[in-house]
């Protein structure tokens, strides 16, 4: 698995992963329903709304009350998909997804897009960097944030199939297709990309791109990366973790998040307990965003494919010591 | 009447102000902006007692506003530089990199005449209240104003608001309701009816006025100033301010297509020949 053959053929936002996937997910189950809090078209839920006008729901701007709806449905037995930004799919709901989804282990499917700084213009009241780190502290909860089109319908398609409660986040922009079509998606299942011996790149969502981009970047270097999707965050597939690690004995971790809260903080944790070794965060660091360009505000926030980079070599150079 | 040519002025090119906004960065929310200029021009320009320089987050003495449907900043950004709060050239920095004018209202980088972010939904008024305990608490007699979406009102956090002002007898407020009817994804009545809305508020005890011409000038201030006289007198004051979204620019008018779009070049230049340039001056 060489990091060069990894290639994109277009691209399209994730979203539009989530609108296809919901769209087949409704013709192989008539339990899934949909559900929008007054954002059918960003969720790119109309397909849906089109196929399956009789399981759509429009709930109006709210939020909490879209989440209880989608508990009560799936004591129903039916398989609700909420469909709203990521910040109001779970900071605006964290109490109602607590108690009625994630303590009741409901199978509510939690469908969020414009997450991250990728959103743009909208600016930081819509930007949510700490969305995974709410989803993954609940307990049962399975938090996925897939990395291309491609990806986000085949787990949209997955987590229909699952039992139990799932949040899954997606985003805004069009964004480079590099996985394939029609894939299986394994729920906890680590996807590995290139094959390497110094480092270890994890990276979650839009920022696996930006990481291959930065592991062939090292290549033309001699730095030789490992470069893994974490699509699932939680559960985390700690063996494949451990297996890449126990071989670099350096790790990045990429994400369009927090640094407290997400991935990387996951990650770290499970190498404390098993297998201490230098690890670097692409991430960010403690700030709100802002308004801007996508690309531009991945620059400015520290989360281009530079930074990946350059977190490769100070970590090699911590690992040296 | 010369006061109202000269507000009337400003409107038209708050209305220029918008188009270009969203235009420039191409994106942004024109409809709700465009069916609310007479309600700021009016605030700012004749019924709020206010100082722009030095901004003071407190606002001692002075009346105060609070957007809760903070989407439609550009009509806000337009008519607090059109109002001396900062250089009207700054509005060409609007939803770029490193702006103090952010995409939603914010108090983060610093832009004067903002007194809390806005922008998700529903949060407003509860703000709103608060300020006017803190008037009241401080003996200050000048009023809170607020403006809410139609559609916003679909969030509970709002009628927990509403409950709450008038159990308290919070009568130092005035909240108007942008009422036109839309939202993003239809009409209110498409998406969640919100009924009789003179009713509800009614019901939840307020003292309710309702503005058929929220998009004409005089009658926007002439209920402002009823409004306020109404204040004081034991219930919070609303006025349902019925206005069309996009209104002056025709291919945006009485639609929700417009809540958050920007216009092409072509749409750009005709929205631009419709609206009149003014002796202010585009930014
Ligand atoms: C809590 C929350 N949910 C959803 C949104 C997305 N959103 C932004 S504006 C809007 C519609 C608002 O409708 P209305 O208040 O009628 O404003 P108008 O479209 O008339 O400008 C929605 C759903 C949001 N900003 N905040
Ligand atoms: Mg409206």
């Amino acid at each position: 698995m060489n990091i060069n053959d990894i290639t994109s053929s277009g691209s399209r936002a994730t979203r539009e992963g989530f609108g296809q996937g919901l769209l087949e997910a409704g013709g192989q189950n008539p339990k899934v329903v949909g559900l929008t809090a007054d954002l059918l078209e960003s969720l790119q839920m109309q397909h849906f709304k089109k196929e399956f006008p009789e399981r759509f729901f429009q709930v109006g701007i709210a939020e909490a009350n879209m989440i209880g709806i989608a508990a009560g449905l799936a004591t129903a037995g039916k398989i609700p998909f909420t469909g709203t930004f990521a910040n109001f799919s779970t900071g605006r709901v964290y109490d109602q997804i607590r108690q009625s989804v994630a303590y009741s282990h409901k199978n509510v499917k939690i469908c969020a897009s414009h997450a991250g700084l990728t959103l743009g213009e909208d600016g930081a009241t819509h930007q949510i960097l700490e969305d995974i780190g709410m989803m993954r502290m609940l307990p049962g909860m399975v938090v996925i944030n897939p990395c291309d089109y491609n990806q986000t319908k085949a787990a949209t398609l997955a987590i229909a199939e699952y039992y139990g409660p799932v949040y899954l986040r997606f985003g805004r922009p069009a964004w480079p297709i590099f996985t394939p079509e029609n894939q299986k998606f394994k729920i906890g299942k680590a996807l590995q990309l290139s094959t390497g011996k110094d480092v270890t790149i994890f990276a979650t969502g839009h920022l696996v791109w930006t990481s291959v981009e930065a592991a062939k970047q090292l290549a033309t270097q001699g730095v030789s990366c490992e470069v893994i999707n974490i699509h699932t965050i939680k559960p985390l597939d700690n063996e494949a973790i451990l297996d890449s690690v126990s071989k670099t004995r350096a790790v990045v971790v990429a994400e369009e998040h927090q640094r407290n809260g997400g991935l990387g903080e996951s990650i770290a944790n499970l190498l404390a307990h098993k297998l201490p070794v230098p690890v670097e965060f692409v991430a960010v660091n403690d700030s709100f965003g802002e308004s801007g360009k996508p690309l531009e505000l991945l620059e400015k926030y520290g989360l281009s494919s530079n930074d990946v980079a350059n977190a490769a070599r100070r970590v090699l150079e911590r690992k040296k010591v | 009447m010369a006061e109202f040519d000269q507000l009337k002025e400003q409107a038209a090119q708050v209305r220029r102000d918008i188009v270009r906004l969203v235009y420039n960065c191409q994106s942004g929310h024109p409809g709700g902006s465009l069916g609310c200029v007479e309600y700021f021009v009016a605030l700012y320009g004749k019924i709020m007692k206010h100082k722009a320089k030095p901004f003071k987050m407190d606002g001692k003495g002075q009346d105060l506003f609070f957007l809760s449907n903070g989407h439609i900043s550009p009509v806000w950004y337009s008519v607090l530089a059109r109002n001396g709060y900062f250089d009207v050239q700054e509005l060409n920095t609007f939803r770029k990199l490193n702006s103090r004018l952010q995409g939603h209202p914010a108090t983060h980088e610093g832009l004067p005449g903002i007194r809390i972010a806005s922008g998700s939904l529903g949060q407003g008024m509860s703000a709103a209240i608060g300020a006017a305990l803190g008037k009241r608490l401080d003996g200050d007699k000048r009023r809170v104003f607020c403006l809410c979406g139609d559609g916003e009102l679909q969030e509970g956090q709002c009628w927990e608001a509403m409950m709450f002002a008038a159990h308290h007898k919070v009568d130092n407020l005035i909240v108007t309701v942008d009422w036109n009817g839309q939202q993003i994804d239809g009409s209110n009545d498409d998406v969640i009816s919100l009924g009789n809305l003179p009713a509800k508020w009614k019901a939840f005890g307020w003292d309710v006025l309702v503005l058929e011409q929220g998009n004409n000038l005089e009658a926007v201030a002439a209920m402002l100033q009823r409004a306020r006289r109404r204040t004081g007198k034991g219930k919070p004051v609303v006025i349902l301010m019925k206005t069309e979204m996009g209104h002056g620019v025709d291919f945006m008018a009485g639609t929700h297509k417009w809540h958050g779009k920007a216009p092409n070049q072509e749409q750009y230049e005709s929205a631009m020949n419709q609206l009149p340039v003014t002796s202010l001056g585009d930014f």
